[in-house]
């Protein structure tokens, strides 16, 4: 294991930002979100939550997908995809001070899109990055990582760090990793294995003592998914839900997206955006809506998460317990709030 | 504040159980001690989750757009803000006034978990308050903390009493405040054109295009509105801050001018802590500016400054008699 001073950190970003781009917790305008680092930025690797979760790094809110150019009877079509890889190729990218649910989250993400058919917009950023996990040391009251199976104190990554009033704490994992590693070690000296392990059996005390430390998930299985969907207790649920599209916007698993056309000048360009299940034309088709009331939507996102998605993927959960959407909904209502209510143990 | 709860809680009751009401709508306590959600009561028996404390800050008013047109009467509990928003609803036709019954309660400021963590406090596991003492026990110690400083910003400035109401609990006195709601809006006003770009552009980059300002938003009350259309050519979900979330916010705004009651809603509800009250309140000054003091939702009827002419308007010289200033 290897130490570095904490107010040498700036100079472990520079000397990462030399050859790689490096995405960091930056708090600008009084709030803490992942951002390309740059000499002067302030970085808050302390936060424990920044409002948006890392997947922008590789599954950007609004990205271009190609452009259409116009020319009298011709139509010029530029994939942007060869631009982006040549520049991933050139500026591999770090994420430092990824969380363990929001690294799990990444696994999530993975197995929809690295899947056949792979989405190569996603596949590139994936491939051209780093990441170096950061352990938490605080976790607080809407945390719950550990009911699906994470341990915040020990995240997985290229490279996990723990980070203590004194020092960064460093370990390689992988092959990107060791070689970060080499790119970096000269800011590093020897040490940390006593220090890291206090701190997590600190963390883990804490984690066992949260509220939500023992959410039951046994009712969330694919056998029991009509008589979930069918539960009248949704109506209930979501009643005060605004429809807005916060939870799935800061979610760290949510991937649905929605491809327009803007027209330019030149000519056209087909982008993606973030979408939400939460949103009246989520979806649309011609006919209209397959989900027409707030209380169908507001099911969807949670059967999506603890039915649908497990059911495909051998029993993974799309939820990490990362709390974002406990912190975050304007009316409170959460993930929480369904396993609690669904999962038989509510809240008395 | 118990005390009130306990009073609200025996009023729903009798007007569950007389029959009087099919409903009540009010707050149902969360999984922590400041997290209540709005619900819905129609029996007795859920009234058990019933809460009122000092985080039931959400606006019920504009629920009872889709609650006020069941049947049978709805009893609510608003605070002295939501009342603004409940008139002004009740004047754009929104709500049904003859199907709701007003249960005016006292409000004493509700606090902001946010503005409570950001003193650095992790695991939050209760909270209490005595007088303007706001104490805090969490996982990893305990606090205390100056109310004035930790209240909702809509709190921070409100001098609003109850406007609409058809029976009232209040049982504290309200401290009164000498307070200017548009101190912020001055701070903005005094900075250079490009001092005030470089803010909003900051401020606004951070939005996630989430909508929840918009929403939540009493004032906006559209059965679809135009970003959500399709049809409308400019419908979007794209967070892009070279132009959407600008004109978004920008264009928000200008809609609900002349009829956002300053109820704050937006700023609460951000995710990304945009001032986005601020807008509104500019709009709210300038409209007091040009047209004499006016106060969104302060009545269910009557004419607003941007629906009515009179020839003392600002804009008459210049408009309607073409000349030039």
């Amino acid at each position: 294991m290897l130490k570095i001073a904490k107010e040498r950190l700036n100079e472990l970003y520079a000397k990462i930002n030399e050859t790689m781009g490096l995405f960091i917790p930056v708090k600008k305008a009084g709030e803490v979100n992942y951002a390309v680092w740059s000499e002067g930025k302030e970085v808050s690797l302390e936060t424990l939550k920044t409002v948006k979760s890392p997947k922008n790094i590789f599954f950007p809110q609004t990205e271009n997908m190609m452009k259409f150019k116009t020319d009298g009877k011709n139509i010029e079509v530029i994939d942007v995809r060869q631009a982006l890889a040549e520049k991933t190729d050139e500026k591999p990218f770090v994420a430092f001070g990824v969380k363990a649910c929001d690294y799990k989250a990444i696994e999530v993400l993975d197995k929809v899109f690295l899947a056949d058919p792979v989405d190569t917009y996603y596949q590139i950023r994936r491939e051209a990055t780093t990441i170096v996990t950061l352990a938490c040391s605080r976790p607080e009251e809407s945390c719950f990582c550990g009911v699906f199976g994470i341990d915040a104190a020990a995240p997985q990554g290229d490279v996990t760090t723990w980070l203590d009033d004194n020092y960064l704490y460093w370990r390689a994992n992988t092959e990107k990793g060791e070689s970060l590693t080499e790119l970096v070690k000269e800011l590093f000296e020897n040490g940390g294995e006593a220090e890291v392990e206090a701190q997590q059996a600190a963390t883990k005390a804490v984690l066992e003592s949260l509220p939500f430390a023992a959410l039951d998930l046994s009712r969330f299985k694919p056998e029991n998914l009509n008589e979930l969907f069918d539960d009248p207790a949704w109506e209930s649920l979501s009643e005060a839900c605004l429809g807005c599209g916060t939870c799935t916007f800061v979610c760290p698993t949510c991937q649905c997206f929605d491809i327009r056309d803007f027209k330019t000048n030149e000519g056209v360009i087909r982008y993606r955006c973030w979408d939400s299940c939460m949103y009246s034309d989520f979806t649309l088709m011609a006919h209209g809506n397959s989900r027409t009331t707030q209380m169908q939507r507001y099911r969807q996102r949670f059967m999506h998460k603890l039915v649908y998605y497990p059911s495909q993927n051998d029993g993974l959960y799309s939820c990490v317990g990362c709390g974002r959407c406990v912190n975050k909904c304007p009316q409170r209502l959460n993930i929480v709030k369904v396993i609690k209510t669904l999962g038989g143990n509510a809240n008395d | 504040m118990k005390d009130v709860e306990l009073k609200m809680i025996e009023r729903a009751k009798a007007l569950l159980e007389s029959g009087e009401v099919a409903r009540v709508v009010g707050w149902k306590k969360g999984d922590f001690c400041f997290d209540p959600s709005p619900a819905v009561f129609e029996t007795v028996e859920e009234l058990k989750d019933f809460v009122y404390d000092y985080f039931c800050g959400a606006n019920l008013s504009k629920y009872l757009i889709q609650v006020s047109k069941k049947e049978g009467k709805t009893a609510v509990f608003l605070k002295p803000c939501d009342t603004y928003s409940f008139n002004q609803l009740v004047k754009e036709y929104r709500i049904k006034r003859e199907n709701v019954y007003v249960i005016a309660v006292e409000c004493l400021g509700k606090l902001d978990i946010e503005k409570i963590k950001g003193n650095g406090i992790v695991g939050v596991t209760g909270v209490e308050v005595v007088g303007k003492d706001v104490n805090v026990t969490s996982a990893y110690g305990n606090a205390t903390l100056y109310k004035p400083d930790v209240v909702l910003t809509k709190c921070a400035t409100c001098t609003k009493t109850h406007v609409a109401k058809d029976e009232e609990i209040i049982l504290h006195e309200r401290e009164a405040k000498d307070v200017n709601r548009f101190e912020e809006v001055e701070k903005l006003e005094a900075m250079t054109a490009d001092e005030r770009f470089a803010f909003w552009r900051e401020q606004l980059s951070k939005c996630i295009r989430c909508n929840a300002c918009r929403n939540v938003c009493p004032a906006c009350s559209c059965l679809k509105c135009v970003f959500d259309n399709p049809a409308s050519g400019i419908a979007a979900k794209a967070n892009d801050d070279q132009f959407e979330e600008q004109l978004f916010h920008v264009i928000r705004a200008f809609h609900v001018s002349g009829r956002c009651t300053d109820c704050g809603e937006c700023s609460r509800v951000c995710p990304q802590n945009i001032p986005l009250h601020l807008l509104n309140r500019k709009f709210i000054k300038d409209i007091d500016g040009l047209y004499g003091e006016y106060q969104a939702g302060e009545e269910s009827e009557g004419k607003t400054p941007l629906t009515s002419f009179t020839e003392g308007d600002s804009e008459v010289n210049d408009v309607v008699y073409g000349e030039a200033k």
